[in-house]
Parts: C-alpha cells; sequence; structure tokens
C-alpha cells in the first residue's frame, strides 16, 4: 500500500557505465535519491558530473547498468507521461502548433478530442499563449517555446517534471521570467520537479533541496535543504550566504580531484 | 495524484504579456510584388534583343530570328500560317510528353518513397539494397537508353522507362536523408507523451521528413523533365522531344527553339505548382515559409 510519507521517487545504487570508443565512462556511481511528492529537488554540479545521466535514467531513456529507479515504489520500464521531460532545446514537434503540441500527449494516448480541446485551452492559458495558440514553433522565441514544452507534459497529467538545464539557452531576463512562472505552476499544481542545472543561484533559488553532485565518476557528493521562505530575494544575505557555501563545496569537489 | 488543473487558471500568469514580440510582415504593396518578376524579365528582355540584332534581316543565318520563332509556335499552337505537318500539333505533342513526364514520374515516386522510407527505416532493408542502388546511381539516364530500347522496344514505354529512372533518384536519396535526418530528441518526446512504437512512425517520422521528401519529389519532377527529351528520341512519333529531334533533321530550327522554349515553360509551371502545393502544406517549415 501507498502511504504518504513514501517517496514518489526513489534511487537505489544506481550506476550507469557507458562505453565510448572502447573505453569505459563512469557516467552514474552509486547514486541513491529519495524524493517527496511536491517536492522542488534540483541536481547541480560541474559538467560530467552525471546530473543529466541521472535525469535521463528517471525519464527512461537510459537503463541503469547497476541499481533501481523506482516510482512509487514501482520499477522505471522506459518512458511514460507520468513522468515529463522538458528538454533545454525544447524538442516541439516543428510541424504542429502550440496547440497541437501540447495535445500531442493526450491524443496519443487515445483521449477522445472534446476532452483534449478544452485541456488545450487550459493549459494555453496556464502559460499565458493565448495569442500565439495557432504559431508554429520557428515563429516563437526561445521562451515562448519552452512555455509550451512544460504546457505539453502538464497536459499530460505528469506528476513529475523532469528539466535538463530547462532555462539555460534563454537570456536572463526571460530565465527569470519563467523561474517565476514555473514556482508559480509549482505551488499552484502539487507537482514533484526534478530540475538540472549548473547555476548555483538558480538552484538556491527554485529548490527545496539541493543535491550537489561531482565528476569523475559522476557522483552525488552532498544534499542541502534551503532553509529560506519563498518568495526569495537574490540580494538576501541568507541568499547569498548560501550560495557561497554551495560555490565552496563545488570548488572543493574540484580542487580535491585535482589534488 | 495528477497535475491537472481543476482550478482556474490564474489571472496573474495568463494576464501577463508575452514580451517576445512575433514578426509579422506587412502586406507588400503591389509595386513591391511586381517588382521581382519585372525584374526577372530583364535579362530575358536583352537576350531576345541580341538574338534579334544578331539575326534578322540574314538570309544565311542557320539560327532563326525570335519573331521567326513566335510565328512557328503560333502556327504549331494554332495554325493558319503555314499549313504544314506541324501547324496545330502542339495540343498533341505537349499532352503527349505531359502523360509522360507525370506518369514516369508517378511510378518514380510509388517505388521510391516506400523504398526510402524502408531504407531509412529498417536496418535490414538498407543493408540488403542501399550498396546496389548506390552502384546504379552514377549511371547517366542517357546510358540506359540502348538497354531500355532493347528490353522496351522502340516507342512511347522506352520514354516512360527512362523518365521514370530520372525521377527515381531524387525521390529516394532525399526520402532517405529526410527519414535518417530525424532529430533522435523528437522520438524521445513522442515516446515520453506516449507514444511509442509504430505510431512513431505516422506520428514523428513521417511528418518530419515531409519537407526533405517534398524536396526529393520537387527535384525528380524536374528530372522528369530533363530527361524527357532524350526518352522521346527513341523512335516516339509524337512529345515536345520527338518534334525537336524530327525538326532538328529537317533543318527546321524555329521548330527546334519552339519545342524548347514549350519544355521550359511546362517544366517551370510544374514545378510552380509543385512550389505552391509545398508551401501550403509545409507551411511549419522555416525552410519552405
Amino acid at each position: 500500500m501507498l502511504k504518504a510519507a513514501d517517496p514518489i521517487l526513489e534511487l537505489r545504487g544506481v550506476s550507469k557505465q557507458f562505453e565510448l570508443q572502447g573505453r569505459r565512462i563512469d557516467a552514474l556511481r552509486d547514486a541513491h535519491l529519495r524524493v517527496r511528492k511536491g517536492e522542488f529537488v534540483c541536481l547541480i554540479g560541474a559538467s560530467g558530473c552525471g546530473k543529466s545521466t541521472l535525469l535521463r535514467i528517471v525519464a527512461g531513456f537510459e537503463v541503469p547498468t547497476r541499481g533501481q529507479a523506482l516510482m512509487w515504489g514501482m520499477p522505471i520500464a522506459g518512458p511514460g507521461p507520468e513522468r515529463g521531460m522538458v528538454f533545454q532545446d525544447y524538442a516541439l514537434f516543428p510541424w504542429l502548433t502550440v496547440r497541437g503540441n501540447i495535445g500531442f500527449g493526450p491524443l496519443a494516448r487515445g483521449r477522445p478530442a472534446a476532452e483534449v480541446k478544452d485541456t488545450v485551452e487550459r493549459f494555453i492559458a496556464l502559460v499565458g499563449l493565448q495569442r500565439f495558440a495557432d504559431a508554429y514553433p520557428h515563429q516563437l522565441s526561445g521562451g515562448m517555446k519552452q512555455r509550451v514544452a512544460i504546457a505539453r507534459v502538464l497536459a499530460n497529467d505528469a506528476e513529475l517534471l523532469l528539466m535538463d538545464e530547462p532555462f539555460g539557452a534563454l537570456d536572463a531576463m526571460t530565465r527569470e521570467r519563467l523561474q517565476d512562472e514555473l514556482l508559480d505552476i509549482w505551488q499552484r499544481t502539487g507537482l514533484t520537479v526534478l530540475f538540472v542545472t549548473h547555476s548555483i543561484e538558480e538552484a538556491v533559488f527554485l529548490a527545496d533541496r539541493i543535491v550537489v553532485m561531482s565528476p569523475g565518476p559522476g557522483r552525488i557528493e552532498s544534499e542541502v535543504t534551503v532553509p529560506l521562505l519563498r518568495p526569495r530575494s537574490v540580494v538576501a544575505p541568507e541568499f547569498n550566504e548560501l550560495r557561497r557555501e554551495l560555490s565552496q563545496q563545488l570548488h572543493s569537489h574540484h580542487a580535491r580531484k585535482a589534488a | 495524484m495528477s497535475a491537472s488543473l481543476d482550478a482556474a487558471p490564474s489571472q496573474t500568469l495568463s494576464a501577463l504579456p508575452a514580451v517576445e514580440p512575433e514578426e509579422v510582415p506587412a502586406r507588400p504593396s503591389w509595386l513591391a510584388r511586381a517588382r521581382d518578376p519585372l525584374l526577372a524579365l530583364i535579362f530575358p528582355a536583352l537576350v531576345l534583343l541580341v538574338w534579334h540584332v544578331a539575326t534578322a534581316g540574314r538570309p544565311y543565318s542557320l539560327i532563326p530570328p525570335p519573331l521567326d520563332v513566335a510565328s512557328a509556335l503560333y502556327d504549331l499552337a494554332f495554325g493558319g500560317i503555314n499549313d504544314d505537318a506541324y501547324s496545330r500539333t502542339l495540343l498533341v505533342h505537349l499532352s503527349a510528353s505531359l502523360s509522360r513526364v507525370y506518369g514516369g514520374f508517378a511510378i518514380a515516386a510509388a517505388v521510391a518513397l516506400p523504398l526510402g522510407l524502408m531504407i531509412g527505416r529498417i536496418p535490414l532493408v538498407r543493408r540488403l539494397l542501399d550498396p546496389t542502388l548506390q552502384v546504379l546511381r552514377p549511371i547517366p539516364v542517357t546510358a540506359w537508353l540502348p538497354l531500355s530500347m532493347i528490353i522496351f522496344g522502340l516507342g512511347p514505354r522506352s520514354a516512360f522507362f527512362l523518365v521514370c529512372l530520372g525521377a527515381f533518384y531524387p525521390i529516394l536519396i532525399n526520402t532517405i536523408f529526410g527519414v535518417r535526418a530525424v532529430d533522435p530528441r523528437l522520438f524521445e518526446a513522442a515516446s515520453m507523451l506516449g507514444c511509442q512504437g509504430t505510431a512513431q512512425f505516422y506520428k514523428v517520422v513521417l511528418p518530419a521528413s515531409l519537407p526533405a521528401i517534398f524536396t526529393g519529389l520537387r527535384l525528380g519532377l524536374g528530372f522528369a523533365w530533363v530527361v524527357i527529351v532524350v526518352g522521346e528520341m527513341t523512335g516516339v512519333p509524337t512529345g515536345l522531344g520527338a518534334i525537336i529531334m524530327e525538326a532538328r533533321q529537317l533543318s527546321r530550327t524555329e521548330i527546334v527553339i519552339c519545342g524548347m522554349a514549350v519544355i521550359g515553360i511546362a517544366g517551370f509551371i510544374s514545378d510552380r505548382l509543385v512550389l505552391m502545393l509545398g508551401r501550403r502544406l509545409l507551411r511549419w517549415s522555416p525552410n519552405f515559409a
């Protein structure tokens, strides 16, 4: 039986090795992680720390070499609509309009057309794209494309939102707006979010909990709970103190690796 | 459990104005729209002028002046000027060539499209057929002429075959390319949204490769028009290629030029029609919009 305290997501000793030109790469080694329903968890670390690999294992795009990835206690076998991925490069279907992209998942899963229509309109409104409902992706700005990508997985009943540096390709202004919008959506829907970023500031601004990872082999180094109340101010002294602390942690891993 | 939003979306979010402006080009005035066609006419007008000055009034010129060609073209279409074997035959020749071009093209597309989709998607089919097709590809269509005459005989069937062969490779190559060039992220996105297995072929592969397939069809139709003259050299009584070859032997150079002009115009119009169709169907693609 499911209990309220059961984690929505649990990783038990998950490792992933790749073959690359005859050499074995330890992309992720022995990762343990528990995420509660409704939690906002950020993964940070330098490139090669395995944060994207971890996310792709949870998404079901990669199969762990060792260990288990569980959603609601059930092993993850392949991609599924309850785990919605938001890619950095959007991955929208260029031949579908904003409406078509948001309706793609529900239609593919055989929902009745009338119901899909209502769902699509609701989520277009949620991300504020009513004026662009019939535009094609190539006509949209990066920020608008990422709003569509978020609406697309939410309209498909995602419980766990997986975001792989989703705002990394956006300019600073747009990124801040989308961070605010994402927090707003998260607070109103009770979603669970697993968010990969390499920006410490972004992690401190968004997360309930920050998972610090380090490379060579990719692994989880430590976890930090963010005690700050929302809405958070990036100029508050506590905010900057936490940011400095995390920055030191990340650099000490580097130093240790270099030594 | 789910993230469905039963509560009404908050006004704060939906009321946010979209800061990123969408580029809506203003409708151009008729002058701006007429500018390109007018510019395009300058060069042909110059060529006609030079041609006229170089040939008009010279009885021993082997190339007839443009006005002679124009009257021959009128006679070819409507008769009433020369009243010889060529008068009022244009429609017969044009429709014969059109049926071969579009018939050969249709057969080429009917074979090349499914073949290209399979070679692009199924590794076994690719290993089985791709090497052979790649070796046959560099052989020019003209080199097939003698064999085609032996196999299909002298006549329209040979022309049909050559046109078909000419249109086949552009369609095949572009279809394979289109299918193989689908962004792998789109497969991940589709499977994450619940579209898996064979459904991905119709919902991802086909639409994603449509621009490349379309380019292949357009190139293939262009090649069909190029090959038609060669195809109709093989003892066919009708067709634009046939009158060009026949008029050459009779030294009726003005008819030869008429045939060339009609092929050029017909090929151009057919390409424009295909392009218009493409722009309608592929409005989503930045390459066609």
